[in-house]
C-alpha cells in the first residue's frame, strides 16, 4: 500500500532522485563514534541542531500564551508557569535550551577550530557558521526581555545603553532597537518580540539551510 | 542522465516517464569502514540524540526555569545582570581601559577585534597545515581568547549570590497583590525607618526581603525592626513606643489583607 501510494507520487513528480540525494551521504569512519568514541567530537554540530529543533518547538507552543504587551506579558508568563499543564516544563525547556545551544555551538566551533577543519576549501562554511553564532547570540539578547519581570527589563536597559555609545549611529541604533530614543516600554517588548520570532529565526533557518548545503557539497573533513 | 531524442515524459510535465531505480548507494569500496547515514548511522544517533534529551529534560524538572517579579522601571535599587553568556562583555566594561573616555574600546574595538577575527579566521590562519602544532598563533590566540573569557565570566559571577538574588526578586502573585494604605499612621513610620531598603510598597529590593506573605506576630516584627535579623543591622527603627505599635500594626494588617 505504502508502495503503491510512493509509486503513484514519483509517477508525478519524480521524487526519487531528491530522496536518494537526501538519503546517501556516507558517515566516514573517523567521524562515528562506534569505531572511535573519540569521534563523539562530532556530534556538538548534530547536537546544536537537536537542541535548534527544541528550541523551535517549544517557542512554537510558548507563543499559544505569551502575550507580548507590557501589561499581560507578565502575567502570561507567570500564568503559563503556574496554570498551564507542562507548561514548567515546556517553558523550562526553552529557558535551558537557550543555554545548552550555545554551550553546544562553543564546543562544536571550538571542535572545528582546533582541528583545523576551517581550511580551504571550507572557509565560507566557517564563515556562515559564525554567522550562526551571532544570530544566536541576538536570539538569547531579545528573548530575555520577553517575560518582562525585572531581570529582564533591567538587563536589556543595559544593553540599550551599550548600543547607544556606539559613536556616529549609536541613538539610531538604540531607537530602532526600542521603538523609543528614551522609553523602554511597550514599543520595546513588541519590537524584540518580532526580532526573536521573526526576524531573527528567518535568518537562521535561512544560514542553516546554507550551512548544511555546503557540508553535503563538501564532505566531512577528513581526519587529522 | 538520459539526454536528447527518444525522451519520454509524464503526460505534458517535464517529469520523465522512466522510472529510476530508488537503491542505496554502495559504500563497501570506500576507504575505511565508512558506512551509510540513512539507515545505518541515524538507528545509532538517534539513541545518543534520545540519551542527550533524558539528561536535557532531567535539568529543566530539576531546575523550572526562574521568573522575577514583573518589571518594575522605577525600581531604583535593582541591580542589572545579563543572561551568563554575555557576562564576560558585561565584566569587560568594568575595567579602566574600557570604560568611561575608552567605552568605545569595551564595546567595540575589542569585542571587535575578537568576533572579526573569529569571523575571517580561515583568512588569518591559511597555512596547509591543520594539526594544532602547525598553526602556533591560531592555537595560542584561541587558547588566550578562551582563557580571557573564562576569566572575565568567573570574575563576573563569582561576585553575585545567586541564591539571596532569587530570593529578593520572587514573583509575587498577581492575585496576592495588595493595596498599600499610604495614609495609615503607620506607612508614615514605614517611610521613615524601612522604605529606603524594603521598598514602597513593601515588596523588597536589593538589600532586603519582601515584607508581604511573612509568617510573623506583632511582637517578633517590633523585635526586628528594632534588633535586626540575618544581614539587617539593628537600630534600624529609631522613635517612639506608639510609632512602632502604629508600625508593626501596619506590616500585619498588610499581611493579613494578603492572606485573605
Amino acid at each position: 500500500m505504502l508502495q503503491k501510494i510512493y509509486d503513484w507520487i514519483d509517477d508525478r513528480i519524480d521524487i526519487t532522485p531528491i530522496w536518494r540525494d537526501i538519503a546517501d551521504h556516507e558517515v566516514p569512519e573517523h567521524v562515528n563514534p562506534a569505531h572511535h568514541f573519540s569521534a563523539f567530537v562530532y556530534c556538538f554540530g548534530g547536537l546544536t541542531f537537536f537542541v535548534v529543533v527544541i528550541q523551535i518547538l517549544s517557542g512554537m507552543f510558548l507563543t499559544m500564551y505569551y502575550v507580548p504587551d507590557i501589561e499581560n506579558a507578565w502575567k502570561s508568563v507567570y500564568y503559563l508557569q503556574t496554570e498551564v499543564a507542562h507548561a514548567q516544563i515546556v517553558r523550562g525547556m526553552h529557558h535551558w535550551g537557550a543555554s545548552v545551544v550555545i554551550v553546544m555551538l562553543l564546543l562544536h566551533t571550538l571542535r572545528v577550530f582546533f582541528q583545523g577543519a576551517y581550511k580551504k576549501p571550507r572557509e565560507l562554511n566557517w564563515m556562515v557558521g559564525v554567522l550562526i553564532f551571532f544570530i544566536m547570540l541576538g536570539l538569547g539578547f531579545t528573548g530575555y526581555l520577553l517575560p518582562w519581570d525585572n531581570k529582564a527589563y533591567f538587563a536589556t536597559q543595559v544593553g540599550l545603553e551599550i548600543a547607544e555609545q556606539v559613536p556616529f549611529i549609536g541613538e539610531q541604533l538604540k531607537t530602532l532597537l526600542a521603538g523609543d530614543a528614551n522609553i523602554v516600554g511597550a514599543q520595546t517588548l513588541t519590537r524584540f518580540f518580532a526580532i526573536h520570532v521573526f526576524f531573527l529565526p528567518g535568518a537562521l533557518f535561512a544560514l542553516l539551510a546554507v550551512h548544511f548545503i555546503l557540508i553535503r557539497r563538501q564532505g566531512i573533513s577528513g581526519p587529522l | 542522465m538520459h539526454k536528447g531524442k527518444g525522451m519520454k515524459f509524464v503526460g505534458d510535465s517535464r517529469i520523465s516517464a522512466e522510472r529510476k531505480p530508488n537503491v542505496p548507494k554502495d559504500y563497501s569500496e570506500y576507504p575505511g569502514r565508512t558506512e551509510a547515514f540513512w539507515p545505518n548511522f541515524l538507528l545509532k544517533e538517534w539513541l545518543v540524540g534520545a540519551v542527550f534529551l533524558v539528561g536535557f529534560l532531567c535539568l529543566t524538572l530539576a531546575h523550572p526555569s526562574p521568573l522575577e517579579g514583573m518589571a518594575d522601571p522605577t525600581n531604583s535599587s535593582y541591580i542589572p545582570l545579563p543572561d551568563w553568556y554575555f557576562l564576560f562583555l558585561y565584566e569587560l566594561l568594568k575595567y579602566e581601559f574600557a570604560s568611561g573616555d575608552f567605552i568605545i574600546m569595551g564595546i567595540l574595538v575589542l569585542p571587535g577585534i575578537a568576533f572579526g577575527a573569529l569571523l575571517i579566521a580561515p583568512f588569518l590562519d591559511n597555512g596547509p597545515g591543520r594539526r594544532p602544532h602547525q598553526r602556533p598563533v591560531a592555537v595560542g590566540m584561541m587558547l588566550l581568547a578562551l582563557a580571557s573569557v573564562i576569566w572575565l565570566t568567573y570574575e563576573s559571577a563569582s561576585h553575585v549570590d545567586w541564591e539571596s538574588r532569587a530570593e529578593a526578586n520572587k514573583p509575587i502573585p498577581p492575585g496576592e497583590q495588595v493595596e498599600i494604605d499610604t495614609e495609615d499612621p503607620g506607612y508614615a513610620v514605614y517611610e521613615n525607618s524601612c522604605m529606603s531598603c524594603h521598598g514602597d510598597d513593601l515588596q523588597g529590593g536589593a538589600a532586603a526581603p519582601s515584607l508581604i506573605g511573612i509568617d510573623k506576630s506583632a511582637e517578633e516584627i517590633a523585635q526586628i525592626a528594632q534588633e535586626g535579623i540575618g544581614s539587617m543591622p539593628p537600630g534600624q527603627f529609631s522613635g517612639s513606643d506608639e510609632e512602632l505599635q502604629q508600625l508593626t500594626d501596619f506590616i500585619v494588617s498588610v499581611n493579613e489583607e494578603q492572606s485573605e
